[in-house]
């Protein structure tokens, strides 16, 4: 019962994991560019639902309102005022700037808020659960984190699909150059990718919160979840980003399972298998 | 160049302890950076990851003195080795990604390292483990003997890797690297082996890098996983210095070092500020003149301490 358990409780780790992973491959589909500070974005929207969650008292989820159109905000005002300048052909400048502002990040908040670990309490949310029968039972948070992946995924999905904007965007994701001479600003466009990618990570961040234990320098592990469910799911493929964080979130359960110390470690390792056997991912665009 | 390395070779004949420690460190830094700038700036590999070397190198050195009874002198090269023959495998795997997928990639691999060694309980676990006191005697008569030789060490390891950069940036190979790093499918039209050749480098780079992990672990005495596959140490650091100092340049990872330390002995008190600092400074660099200060020298005044550009002979 206990490995059953473990396997459901993955998979539902499985939705934060794709909600970490979306953004990282929205930004790679549109603009061939990773955002190296990726998790120390997530980890500063957590304490920014932390600050809010002091100032007003009122519960985590509240702060989504607040966290999601903000990371936007900051998100677009970043790529067109600094990401945009380092966008290009030359891959070196946009990692090491990116480099830059995860180590920049990491450094301040943990100036700001000092090293310890924090967590969002949810209320009754914290400890409510479903039993699905014999001994199995799923927990509140948890479950709210695979359904919010579910709508987030969805959502894209459908905006890349039926609207104006998402058509430009994949648009831009084929060949960069041509849109130019549809009149559209390639700026402007980077700028709305990477407001999408920053508002899913506001997500992202305040269920982190709640679900978790985050101090200032858990970031990097975060944007190594994100990268590992990309490639495992396969590049260009969102729904496929859902299944890579699920299987991570079970490699992850099963290796906790065996021993406390395998958890991050057996999830590498399957990540590193899959990379080996099918390099293009389970469900690549492309491949 | 000559008034420099003079000094410095007689070194434990005239600096006290404390200098001498912390040219070792200036030493294995300003190694460390070129190594990755041979990567990174001279090959396009950016890796995230060179701490996994740093670290093999390190556990190497131990195992083989432990377990196996190696002088550590011999042990040094050996670590070397076996670091290679590891990063082998590991190459293939991180080459199988491109770009800042690399990037990223190679991080994973480094934190393998470092939490499959926090798993194995004959090298202290994650609480890790030092060299047996007759091992550290065994290296030399007393104290200052064995300090001497480290230095030593350090200091020929440094002008090795300084060396063998710019030689091999005269060479054929280098001219490969830059066509290369350039524009890879024009190397590729003009005949250079593009894959080979940077996975020859990458090898290479891993080999150097774990005798100088090696050689950091030796001087440290101690080591755990935490200190060995540290990012912040052997990957943040050093890319800050070859940032600051000059990307794909030989002149610029030794300004960013020489730099580097300048600025620790004055804010290192600042502790997370000082971070935040270089943290601004790179990313204010490769805003501004990605070439670093050295571009910034460069620019206005054509100078250079190790010509590599080529002339056509014959």
């Amino acid at each position: 019962m206990d490995w059953i358990n473990a396997i459901v409780q993955g998979v539902l780790l499985g939705g934060l994991y794709a909600l970490f992973a979306a953004g990282l491959s929205l930004m790679f589909g549109v603009m061939r560019f990773v955002n190296l500070a990726h998790g120390d974005f997530i980890i500063a929207g957590a304490f920014g639902a932390m600050v809010l969650v002091e100032l007003t008292g009122l519960n985590p989820l509240w702060m989504l309102l607040v966290v999601v159109p903000v990371m936007g905000a900051v998100g677009y005002l970043g790529q067109r005022l600094v990401l945009n300048r380092v966008v290009g052909q030359d891959l070196l400048p946009s990692i090491l700037v990116t480099f830059g502002f995860s180590v920049i990040l990491q450094n301040l908040m943990q100036e700001t808020f000092s090293a310890d670990s924090r967590r969002l309490s949810a209320g009754a949310l914290d400890t409510a659960s479903f039993s699905l029968g014999s001994g199995l039972s799923v927990g509140a948070v948890p479950l709210l984190m695979f359904v919010a992946a579910l709508l987030v995924l969805g959502s894209l999905n459908w905006f890349f699909a039926r609207t104006n904007m998402g058509r430009l965007l994949r648009a831009t994701s084929d060949d960069p150059e041509i849109i130019g001479l549809m009149g559209a600003d390639r700026r402007h466009i980077f700028g709305i990718a990477m407001l999408l990618a920053s508002a899913v990570v506001g997500v992202a961040a305040v269920l982190l919160a709640i679900k978790t234990n985050f101090d200032p320098a858990a970031g990097p592990i975060r944007l190594l979840f994100a990268f590992e469910a990309v490639i495992i799911g396969g590049l260009g493929n969102l729904w496929g980003t859902l299944i890579g964080g699920v299987i991570l979130g079970v490699a992850q359960g099963v290796g906790a399972q065996i021993d406390p110390g395998f958890q991050v470690l057996a999830g590498h390792i399957v990540f590193l298998v899959i990379l080996v056997l099918r390099p293009q991912g389970l469900f690549s665009r492309s491949g | 160049m000559v008034l420099v390395i003079v000094p410095l070779l007689a070194g434990p004949y005239w600096a006290d302890r404390g200098t001498m420690r912390l040219l070792i460190e200036v030493f294995y830094f300003l190694a460390l950076a070129q190594l990755w700038n041979l990567l990174a700036g001279y090959s396009g590999l950016i890796s995230v990851g060179q701490q996994a070397f740093v670290g093999l190198g390190g556990y190497s050195i131990f195992s083989l003195a432990m377990f196996a009874g190696v002088p550590v002198l011999w042990g040094l090269p050996l670590a070397g080795l076996v670091t290679a023959l590891i990063a082998w495998p590991t190459a293939m795997i991180a080459f199988r990604l491109s770009g800042p997928y690399f990037a990223i990639g190679t991080w994973v691999i480094a934190e393998v390292f470092r939490l499959g060694f926090a798993q194995v309980s004959a090298l202290g676990g994650g609480s890790g483990i030092s060299l047996p006191t007759a091992m550290v005697k065994a290296m030399a008569v007393n104290r200052s003997a064995r300090e001497s030789l480290t230095y030593w060490i350090a200091l020929g390891l440094m002008l090795v890797v300084l060396l063998g950069v710019w030689l091999l940036m005269r060479s054929k190979v280098g001219l490969g690297l830059l066509a290369l790093r350039d524009n890879e499918e024009a190397a590729v039209s003009v005949g250079v082996r593009t894959r080979p050749l940077k996975f020859a480098v990458y090898i290479g780079v891993a080999g150097l890098t774990g005798m100088l992990g090696a050689l950091i672990f030796l001087q440290k005495l101690r080591i755990t996983p935490e200190a060995a596959f540290s990012v912040n140490d052997w990957s943040v650091l050093v890319i800050f210095i070859v940032v600051i100092g000059g990307i794909g340049s030989l002149e610029g990872p030794i300004l960013g070092c020489i730099l580097f330390f300048v600025l620790r002995e004055f804010l290192a008190d600042l502790g997370t500020w000082y971070m935040v600092i270089l943290g601004i400074i790179s990313v204010m660099i490769m805003l501004i003149e990605p070439r670093g200060l050295w571009g910034i020298i460069t620019k206005r005044h054509p100078i250079t301490l190790f010509p590599v550009a080529h002339r056509r002979v014959g």
